[in-house]
């Protein structure tokens, strides 16, 4: 299988990870939107693949590939048709403990009634931290995201870009052991955009939180990741687990002009068009959908 | 301080307008049951004293107060509880649709049959259920459209029912809710008065129907002028609520609109 073969391909620098160092284990998923009255709709036709404890991988594929479908399966909000999602040994079958979400419709995601540091303080209050503590995690979330002044203002006097950084704050300051973003940078101007990069790269080495990063952005998946997982078209299948074999050590100047970064960033570039124009590698047909 | 009389004006200029209408109109009727708005005034200090504001108003403000209480709290409860099941919604909803087709004053009757004409306790339970169904039906509504994504947020962070409940569920659905009791307090106010025409020695519904039997016109005016005052009044006090409470979907609502 060829998740085998990139894993073994990275095993030049990474010793092999031993079976309970699997964070998150995608067993032949299949997912098909059966809503009542509408066509059926087969977002995900076959997904095998797994992450470590402490991994940062990046998704890429074309728009409605159903990045958001298996985000939300792994985050328990979704039921798979067939296959299953296993998180630290057990099937995911509701949301996970540990485990936050940064929502591709981030501004809906944000509590309307509450102010900044309320949205932030809901998650921790249901942890049981007490308070002095919860007001201290807070401050240094909205730091992180520079968005100290905003803590007592409401999510809909804030610029998308601005909403987009108090749900990424809410998440880091949950401290999840994995985290999950889809599209999470989607509407910050360029130079914020970089900040919150190096933010996610640093909080990763920091926490050791399993990251799963949903981006468009070819770019930014080789940047941020250590593989990029790239989709087909839909039905999904996958079309390359790709590793980047970039120093763990990162900044935006050198790596991005770094020649393996070029490369990357080509490979993965060359796939999305690849996928773009429908080309699949062969996945296993659902069960019953014979033509 | 232009704007604060501009503002001013658009309160009060139709009252006055209307009021001086009334009083040019009515100045030198003779109709025994159109008596110039001036006798009327004349009539009011007279007319509710403090023994009848006690007797009369406070009684019938109170039930009106009790049975809307009851019905904001039933109908935030069973509305939530039939909002957030789809079990309970598929069974409540013909009910549901019934009753509300039901106009609130034929209640009346039926309800006095039961709980006795003269009583504190057909009154309040008519108000309340008058007042109930408005709640109800838009609390069912506001819980079922909670936004989605907050919801899958709720969900994805573990919260609690309860905290789901009270910092969810409950806010998302408050615009509704207060659109029902708004729409409650009216019919509240209109049973408050219903409910003691048909028996009743004391109330302000009483007292009116009371002037009117005994020729008393002029003092029968006063006390529907004290009526449209209560209400506006109670209109007043809901609304100063509604802007407190409400004062993030006002504010979401005024970006959204570009304002
Ligand atoms: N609730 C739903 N019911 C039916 N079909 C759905 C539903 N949600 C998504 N789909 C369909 O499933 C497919 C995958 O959607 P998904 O949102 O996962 O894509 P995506 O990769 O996240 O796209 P984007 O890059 O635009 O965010 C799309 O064709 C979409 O129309
Ligand atoms: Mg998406």
């Amino acid at each position: 299988m060829s998740i085998t073969t990139m894993l073994s391909g990275r095993a030049a620098q990474t010793p092999a990870a031993p079976a309970t160092d699997i964070a998150l284990d995608l067993r032949g998923v299949q997912k098909t939107y059966d809503t009542p009255g509408r066509p059926e709709v087969e977002a995900i036709r076959h997904l095998d693949f797994q992450i470590r404890r402490g991994e940062l991988v990046c998704v890429v594929g074309p728009s409605g590939a159903g990045k958001t479908t298996l985000l939300r399966s792994i985050a328990g909000l979704l039921d798979v048709t067939a296959g299953e999602v296993v998180l630290d040994g057990k099937a995911v079958t509701g949301p996970p403990e540990g485990m936050a979400v940064v929502f591709q419709e981030y501004g809906r995601s944000l509590f309307p009634w509450m102010t900044v540091r309320q949205n932030i303080e809901l998650p921790l209050k249901e942890k049981g931290i007490p308070k002095a503590e919860r007001q201290e995690k807070i401050d240094r979330a909205l730091k992180e995201v520079s968005l100290t002044e905003a803590a007592e203002q409401h999510p809909w006097q804030l610029s998308g870009g601005m909403q987009q950084r108090v749900a990424i704050a809410r998440a880091i300051a949950f401290e999840p052991s994995v985290l999950l973003m889809d599209e999470p940078f989607a509407a910050v101007d360029a130079q914020t955009r970089a900040e919150l990069e190096d933010l996610v790269r640093s909080l990763w080495k920091h926490l050791g939180v399993t990251v799963l990063f949903v981006t468009h952005d070819i770019d930014e998946a080789v940047y941020l990741g250590e593989r990029v997982i790239v989709l087909s078209n839909r039905p999904t299948v996958l079309m390359e687990d790709v590793k980047v074999d970039l120093p763990a050590e990162r900044d935006q100047l050198t790596t991005r002009s770094d020649r393996r970064f070029g490369e990357l960033r080509g490979h993965v570039y060359e796939l999305i068009q690849r996928a773009k124009r429908g080309d699949r590698p062969d996945a296993p047909q659902p069960e019953g959908a014979g033509f | 301080m232009t704007t604060l009389l501009k503002r001013a004006f658009m309160l009060l200029g139709l009252p006055i307008i209307l009021v001086a209408a009334w009083w040019f109109a009515s100045a030198g009727s003779t109709s025994p049951f159109w008596p110039p708005l001036s006798t009327i005034l004349e009539a009011f200090p007279t007319t509710w004293t403090m023994d009848r504001i006690v007797g009369d108003v406070f009684p019938s403000l109170a039930r009106l107060g009790i049975g809307f209480a009851l019905a904001v709290l039933v109908g935030i409860v069973a509305g939530t509880a039939i909002g957030l099941s789809p079990t309970l919604r598929a069974l409540a909803e013909p009910v549901l649709e019934f009753f509300r087709a039901v106009p609130p004053p034929v209640l009346v009757p039926i309800i006095a049959l039961f709980a006795g004409y003269t009583g504190w306790l057909g009154k309040i339970v008519t108000i309340a259920l008058g007042c109930l169904w408005p709640i109800l039906l838009n609390t069912v509504e506001g819980v079922r459209g909670l936004e989605p994504v907050l919801g899958d947020t709720a969900k994805s962070y573990q919260l609690s029912r309860w905290r789901r409940l009270l910092f969810v569920v409950l806010p998302g659905a408050s615009p509704r809710i207060f659109t029902g009791a708004r729409q409650a307090l009216s019919i509240g106010v209109i049973l408050m008065v219903i409910s003691e025409l048909f028996g009743a020695n004391r109330g302000l519904g009483a007292a009116i129907v009371q002037f009117q039997r005994s020729f008393a016109i002029p003092q029968m005016w006063t006390g529907i002028i004290l009526l449209g005052l209560i209400g506006v009044l109670l209109a007043a006090i809901f609304k100063v609520v509604e802007n407190r409470m409400l004062a993030w979907y006002v504010g979401q609502r005024q970006i959204e609109r570009g304002v």
